[in-house]
């Protein structure tokens, strides 16, 4: 047997089967030329070594989004391969809607088995299955299992070479589904649970939006406290106290070029610019933190099903800027940290999607590090002025989403989407997820921070920095109504962008000058991490038309300020 | 016997679904989500202006844009709740 394809509608449990068959090491990747995602893992068969895919969660074999195009190229080249079998994962509680991709999977050419999952939820919601008729039925092995307590899952195991290719062609899938749900599934009249009550409440507008502004609340809460807390306590002293004086000790000796290069002109880590400082620490000791806390409790709300609410929730609000509810979910993250919210783009369909949410994560708001900065340098002189800083940034990303959105043609897809009932999450699952997405952004995205730092350093080296500090930074400046030692703090926001705000205190600004900086440093441009992470998701070209619509607003925007306040 | 579209249901109301005015791609979408002519479903919710409908099928919720909605016709059934 070369390989396990588990097959399943969205919300099945598909994921809590995968990690119960493979265990630990799971790797996770991209279909070629799509962003669509799956997972790999192996599973140990009688001593042999079997590759077990996670293919996207699929309703049908007819595509109807890229997720289920894949789906169905990876079966398609698993039945060339030979030797493949297929495990579809049905959820039963959905008995009636999950065996039409059953029947659909019954008609191709490789041998199928079932896990009949959310067996004890069926149970306790009052389904009875009679799984052993349904194998009769079908004629491919039918196992009962609990995926998050690992009921079933051994005789799952025991029972995959025994699955078997489908006999018959089946024309009208719905009739067939229908004689089978009556002879083997029995439903009793049940209540509504308190749960389903609570869960409906959720997706109510009335009640449904205060709660997910409460979510929202406690979500950036954790994030801080988590992140901040690593930064401080853990992150920043390891990297203080026992890196650098370990690297200055090994490096000291180089040449003052090299030295420059690899440690910065300064010990300082935000200021020096260097390879082996600014360049570990951005990623590491700045941004990974933040991700982590972010998927930690992004994952969170996956998995116990809350997020198709809330992008529901959002979906009219979004659909007028031009995209679409599952938008909702990058333009939190960014609310937080611009990293993960541009990754996530990944989740939308088109490509003008992805360009309007990315251009609206960027300037609908600071970064959260960024947001508390600017609080503390204008919450004293009175909310009004912290309202107008935030309100103009607001409004300022809804005028450019319009914009972008009557710009680029096509059309936004309407939201039609399953909401899953709440579940409870399954830790080692939820825990391997963060682990895949934090992993992949070590190795992706810290080799582009590292190689930008380098052509910063180099620039920096050979004057060009400088230069541009004169040329570019004098007009702009004076643009702004700023004085002239700003250009510094301009310079190193790009690093760092709430560092740049803290760089402000020092100045001695005027509340207007306070106001035109905030507002034009959160928006001149998108900082290092930002920035790569940017070019990778979409392409150079587009990544400058964003930067340069994000630049020219910050500009106007802020020499106008200068003009009327 | 009325027959509406998705939007003109009240929350609560259960109906038959009686005709898919829509494309192919539409039908096939909602199929396969267990949606087809003479399928139960019971309106659980909806969002301010025009925002998506969410109905329940089975045990299964789902959110269904406005104009897609508009789309379903179906047939309410007289209102006898058992909740």
């Amino acid at each position: 047997m070369k390989k396990i394809l588990l097959f399943g509608n969205p919300n099945v449990g598909k994921s809590v089967i995968f990690s119960r068959l493979t265990g630990t090491s799971v790797i996770a990747a991209n279909y070629p030329g799509t962003t669509v995602e799956f997972t790999k893992g192996y599973i140990r068969l009688n001593g042999e070594k079997v590759e077990v895919i996670d293919v996207p969660g699929t309703y049908t074999l007819e595509p109807t989004t890229t997720a289920e195009e894949v789906a169905v190229k990876i079966l398609d080249s698993a039945i060339k391969e030979k030797e493949s079998v297929a495990l579809q994962v049905i959820d039963a509680t959905n008995l009636e809607r999950n065996l039409y991709l059953t029947l659909q999977l019954l008609t191709r050419d490789i041998p199928l088995l079932i896990a009949l999952n959310l067996w004890d939820e069926a149970r306790h919601i009052g389904i009875t299955i009679d799984y052993k008729k349904l194998e009769e039925l079908l004629g491919i092995p039918v196992v009962p299992t609990v995926a998050i307590t690992g009921e079933g899952i051994r005789e799952l195991k025991e029972r995959i070479k025994s699955a078997r290719k489908g006999k018959c062609k089946i024309t009208e899938r719905w009739p067939e589904i229908g004689r089978i749900i009556s002879e083997v599934q029995k439903v009793s009249h049940r209540h509504h649970t308190l749960l389903e009550k609570l869960g409906d409440s959720t997706i109510r507008p009335a009640t449904g939006l205060p709660l997910a502004l409460l979510f929202l609340y406690l979500t950036f809460l954790f994030v801080r406290l988590i992140s901040e807390g690593l930064i401080t306590y853990i992150f920043d002293p390891l990297f203080n106290k026992f890196y650098l004086p370990f690297l200055i000790r090994i490096f000291q000796p180089l040449p003052q070029f090299l030295s420059e290069i690899l440690l910065g002109k300064t010990a300082e880590p935000l200021a020096g610019f260097g390879l082996f400082t600014t360049g570990l620490y951005i990623p590491f000791v700045i941004v990974l933190p933040y991700l982590f806390a972010f998927y930690l409790i992004l994952s969170f709300w996956e998995d116990i099903g809350y997020l198709p609410r809330l992008a529901t929730l959002l979906d009219t609000f979004l659909h007028r800027l031009g995209v679409h509810g599952y938008s909702s979910i990058p333009l939190i993250l960014g609310l937080g940290c611009k990293v993960p919210a541009v990754l996530a783009t990944r989740i939308l369909e088109t490509k003008r999607e992805k360009i309007i949410t990315s251009a609206l994560i960027l300037m609908s708001a600071p970064c959260l590090p960024q947001s508390a900065m600017i609080v503390s340098l204008i919450a004293p002189y009175g909310t009004k002025f912290l309202l107008l800083v935030f309100g103009l940034l607001f409004s300022l990303s809804l005028i450019t989403s319009l914009f972008l959105s009557r710009l680029l043609k096509g059309e936004t897809p309407e939201l039609f989407l399953e909401i899953p009932p709440y579940r409870r999450p399954y830790l080692s699952t939820l825990f391997a997820k963060v682990g895949l997405r934090l992993s992949s952004f070590i190795k992706e995205a810290i080799p582009l921070i590292i190689a930008g730092l380098f052509l910063i350093g180099l620039l920096e080296l050979l004057g060009v920095m400088a230069f541009l500090g004169e040329f570019l930074g004098k007009p702009v400046v004076y643009l702004l109504g700023l004085p002239k030692n700003s250009i510094g703090v301009i310079m190193t926001g790009f690093l760092r962008k709430d560092v740049s705000i803290g760089l402000l205190f020092p100045l001695g600004l005027t509340l207007k000058q306070k106001i035109i900086s905030s507002i034009f440093l959160t928006l001149y441009l998108p900082c290092l991490s930002t920035l790569f992470i940017l070019t990778r998701e979409l392409t150079l070209k587009e990544m400058i038309k964003i930067v340069a619509i994000q630049f020219l607003f910050g500009l106007s925007i802020g020499g106008l300020l200068n003009l009327i306040l | 016997m009325k027959r509406i579209d998705l939007t003109k249901m009240k929350e609560g109301e259960r109906g038959i679904v009686v005709e898919l005015s829509g494309g192919c791609g539409l039908l096939s979408r909602l199929s396969a989500l267990g949606i087809r002519e003479g399928t139960e479903i019971k309106k659980v919710s909806s969002q301010l202006m025009r925002g998506p409908v969410i109905i329940q099928v089975g045990n299964t919720q789902i959110a269904i844009g406005f104009g897609m909605a508009r789309k379903i016709i179906v047939e309410k059934k007289k209102s006898i709740s058992r909740e």
